[in-house]
């Protein structure tokens, strides 16, 4: 049965994984990019910070928490026009990058902002003492201590970005989401929808559990 | 060496203004020892983060060498601050590096030569006795051991000076007597000048060479230990002595005892010791003096004896038993019963 089942629907469910690993992968790094850099100048420019700038504070403060309180399947919608006009299409992995990073982005320089202030401010201090610059301490002390929390901040936004590349299936993105739902729900295979689910769980698992050894491996205390 | 002329710090949080310093000036001499001894919230820590400008004072200059830190650019301050190393309460180390590497990174940072870097890692960890411990992580550590740490992170800056805000709070007794111990090698083998904050009477009586006495944000009174712990002035100041040499007499016991003569306490610093000044007055004088409690503060330089007396006898004799005592270098102070 599990031979037939895999004939049948083998390619469309590897091929889908592949897509969906892909979107993940492809936004995650672009949301990195954009996130941990705003999440250091989110930590430096607020009050008390090493470049304390109030305007600057709170513009990205409240541009992040306005984004953030947008349901992505709203926010999928919203951003048709903008991907279009951007990246030419709105369907495939292409057409859904976009909206999956300024999801993500917003999300991602939330949890370094908070992994980054987690950081013993009387470290930052003796080195401050001993005379090294703040981009220096912010690259060899901040963020190296801060790394097992930032790879769990890191766990829990690549977690929620594949529920979202699930989401983007009702866009025609492609990815396991949009097979469970063009076959398990439009034309009625639920056992497809199952195996979706059971994949996507696996998948979510394997995330979490990989991100909580990296992070208790960088971890020394 | 450091010389504050007129420091003030107001800290403003919203409309409520604190007044931390309070035109403080003071000056710590090449070579030497001082501390600043305060109770918690006199403004210790504003002191000694103004000295390499964590904190930046109000008002006032901070020299170092002759040149005024608040003057400099950020560049120039850094490479100041290379002569100035610091140690703090809670250590302040990382902790997801070795020990090793909570020394070496602060001098790869600063761009100090590879073979330089490990030779002097190796030396300052030696230095402070945990030359084992080298690849042990600082939660692995006792809170002493952290310290130690600390101290060969700062001293591997090879500074001039080091600063430390409360180093030992944290510490039980013993260990604080091995740091205590191990800044004062540093500072005799080293020749590195030590500025200090503490609220522990202990900790200037036994490396400090002078001592200043904050209150409320002033500086209250200043001098060698053994002349503050002599002659204290400041109400302040006699607040820490005598607090320490209280000798717990109850207050009934007290009273009573002064209704029959003179309650007084004597201070006397090492060498007044060895006279028998008391078998003195008794001889002299027709004075019954009776020890109600006694002790002896091993300081820096020398020791410091105090007696609780009780001087029984006419008060025309009292008085002149007393002079006599003054006059062997003994300070006598009447204890208000
Ligand atoms: N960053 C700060 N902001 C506002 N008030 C402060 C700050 N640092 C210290 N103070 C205030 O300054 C006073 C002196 O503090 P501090 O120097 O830490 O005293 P100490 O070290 O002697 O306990 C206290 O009243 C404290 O609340
Ligand atoms: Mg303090």
């Amino acid at each position: 049965m599990i031979a037939e089942f895999w004939t049948e629907w083998g390619t469309d469910i590897t091929e889908a994984f592949w897509q969906t690993l892909l979107m993940t992968g492809i936004s995650l790094a672009i949301s990195i990019l954009i996130g941990l850099p705003l999440g250091i100048l989110l930590v430096m420019t607020r009050k008390g910070g090493q470049a304390e700038n109030r305007v600057f504070y709170s513009i990205v403060n409240t541009i992040i928490n306005i984004i953030r309180s947008i349901p992505f399947i709203i926010l999928l919608f919203l951003l048709l026009p903008l991907t279009r006009a951007l990246i030419g299409t709105t369907i495939g992995v292409e057409g859904v990058i976009l909206p999956l990073v300024v999801y993500t982005a917003p999300y991602i320089a939330r949890l370094m902002e908070s992994a980054l202030l987690e950081v013993n401010k009387g470290v930052i201090e003796a080195y401050e003492s001993m005379g090294i610059s703040t981009s220096k301490i912010i690259w060899s002390v901040i963020l190296r201590e801060a790394r097992s929390t930032m790879i769990l901040g890191l766990t829990i936004a690549t977690i929620g970005l594949i529920g979202a590349t699930a989401m983007a299936g009702l866009v025609g993105a492609g990815g396991l989401g949009d097979l469970a739902y063009q076959y398990g729900h439009l034309r009625f295979e639920p056992v497809v929808m199952y195996v979706v689910i059971i994949i996507l769980i696996i998948l979510v698992q394997a995330m979490q559990t990989l991100g909580n050894v990296l992070a208790r491996r960088l971890r020394k205390d | 060496m450091i010389e504050l002329k007129n420091v003030s710090k107001t800290f403003t949080t919203g409309k409520k203004k604190v007044e931390a310093l309070k035109d403080v000036s003071l000056k710590i001499n090449k070579g030497e020892i001082y501390g600043v001894i305060g109770f918690s919230g006199a403004g210790k820590s504003t002191l000694i983060r103004c000295a390499n400008l964590l904190e930046r004072p109000t008002e006032g200059e901070v020299c170092i060498d002759g040149v005024d830190l608040t003057k400099l650019k950020k560049s120039q301050l850094r490479k100041t601050r290379g002569k100035i190393g610091m140690i703090f309460q809670h250590f302040n180390l990382l902790t997801t590096a070795t020990v090793y590497e909570n020394v070496a990174r602060p001098l790869k940072l600063s761009k100090v030569p590879k073979h330089e870097i490990k030779e002097r890692v190796d030396k300052y960890l030696k230095i402070v006795g945990l030359e084992e411990k080298k690849h042990v992580y600082p939660a692995q550590l006792s809170g002493g051991q952290k310290q130690r740490v600390a101290i060969a992170r700062a001293l591997a800056q090879e500074p001039e000076v080091l600063l430390s805000d409360e180093a030992t709070s944290a510490l039980d007794p013993n260990t604080t007597s091995s740091i205590l111990e191990l800044l004062l090698r540093v500072n005799k083998e080293l020749g590195i000048t030590i500025f200090l904050i503490t609220h522990e009477l202990d900790v200037i009586q036994r490396i400090c060479d002078r001592v200043g006495v904050m209150h409320h944000g002033e500086l209250v009174e200043e001098g060698s230990v053994i002349d503050v712990f002599t002659k204290p002035e400041h109400p302040q100041t006699r607040k820490f002595v005598f607090d320490e040499a209280n000798f717990q007499v109850p207050d009934s016991v007290k009273k009573g005892l002064s209704a029959t003569g003179r309650l007084v306490s004597l201070t006397f610093i090492g060498e007044a010791s060895n006279e028998p000044f008391l078998a003195a007055i008794t001889k002299k004088f027709d004075v019954v003096p009776s020890i109600l409690a006694g002790g002896i503060d091993q300081l820096k330089a020398s020791s410091v004896g105090k007696l609780l007396i009780h001087l029984q006898g006419d008060a025309a004799e009292v008085e002149r038993a007393i002079s006599y005592l003054e006059a062997q270098h003994v300070t006598v102070e009447e204890v208000a019963s």
